[in-house]
């Protein structure tokens, strides 16, 4: 019988301090990293703090750092990330760290209300449904963004975050971008004030990260030029 | 530096373009300082002049050719990024500025020498 295999696994333990700790972990023939996170709860330590909920890559809970890049560990295999038998797993970057693999979402989601990434209704629920053609130019650029599930991959990747908390971040300018888009949306000056300000869309460096990690393959990057391409155009249009 | 998340394409164009603006931005002032001869000490100038056709610094302005039009040519290309509609080519367009820098910045140096 062929001997077990083994793989070194080092796990975040602590909140904003703390340190890595090693775990010997199984290997299986189909694992993923949330796979592996999960055994060492209920096998190695149960005090291990993780965040999760579908497993099948629909719910964006189970985000976290591999190897120093994020991912959404359910989906993403153990073959994939493993480097010479070992492989290092840490909470998501540039979010507060609540405990082990955890982090506080909050900001997060604040800044998807502080970038206007909400509906602005140009009807009350009286009124008849609105017909919304899916060929339209603007209905089209939206399809991309709406598939976003907040894992807060793009967030965690974002180097422009790091280095200023105030700037909103891809997913949250994405969203602005959908609903900037949107027909049914009526206030769409609030919008390209919320993101042409401080934190807004021009701190973006188009570095790119937010494209290249997105598991869903989305371009937030994309989104943020058609912002600033809007931006541009109504601060022209207002000073004529 | 570059490692983990940052390990793609369009982060090391972005480095590649912070660099490149920063090294031109030290360039400047002693340029020209150096220019300031041809008004205050043209002798000095000429003196300067013929350093200046030593093959080592015909290599060092090769860099220097190099870094200009990488961040003249980097800088274009962001701004088509951020001002024309989007086009799906952004990782060879950077490519593309690198290699178009290196061809002329080569140029120069065949030239040169």
């Amino acid at each position: 019988m062929p001997k077990e295999q083994q793989m070194s696994v080092s796990v975040w333990r602590g909140g904003a301090t703390g340190a890595f700790q090693s775990f010997d972990v199984k290997m299986e023939d189909n694992q993923t990293v949330l796979d592996v996170v999960a055994w060492i709860q209920q096998y190695a330590d149960p005090t291990l703090s993780y965040r999760y909920a579908c497993r099948v890559g629909m719910c964006g809970s189970c985000a976290m750092m591999v190897n120093g890049v994020p991912r959404w560990t359910c989906r993403t295999h153990v073959n994939k990330v493993l480097k010479d038998g070992h492989m290092e797993i840490g909470p998501l970057r540039n979010l507060p760290v609540i405990k082990d693999l955890a982090t506080d979402m909050d900001p997060f989601f604040d800044k998807w209300v502080a970038a206007e990434g909400l509906h602005h209704p140009t009807q009350t629920r009286d009124d008849p449904i609105e017909a919304i053609d899916p060929t339209n130019a603007a209905r089209v650029e939206i399809n991309a963004g709406i598939e976003c599930i907040n894992c807060s991959v793009c967030y965690a990747a974002c180097d422009t975050v790091a280095g200023n908390p105030d700037y909103l971040g891809p997913a949250a300018l994405q969203r602005a971008w959908s609903v900037y888009n949107d027909s049914k949306d009526a206030n769409k000056q609030a919008i390209l004030d919320a993101v042409s300000g401080v934190g807004g869309c021009h701190n973006c460096h188009s570095q790119g990260s937010c494209a290249v990690h997105c598991p869903n393959e989305l371009n937030p990057m994309n989104a943020i030029a058609g912002l600033k391409r809007e931006t541009a155009r109504n601060f022209f249009k207002r000073r004529t | 530096m570059i490692h983990g998340h940052r390990t793609h394409t369009l982060w090391i164009a972005f480095l590649l373009h912070r660099i490149s603006g920063v090294a031109l931005a030290l360039f400047l002032p002693a340029h020209f300082w150096v220019l300031s001869y041809a008004l205050n000490a043209p002798q000095k100038l000429d003196g300067f002049l013929h350093w200046a056709e030593t093959p080592i610094v015909k290599f060092a302005e090769f860099g220097l050719v190099f870094l200009l039009s990488v961040h003249m040519l980097g800088g274009l290309r962001l701004m088509a990024l951020e001002f024309l509609p989007w086009t799906s080519g952004q990782k060879t367009a950077a490519a593309s500025t690198v290699a178009a820098s290196t061809f002329l910045a080569g140029i120069f140096l065949l030239r040169a020498i």
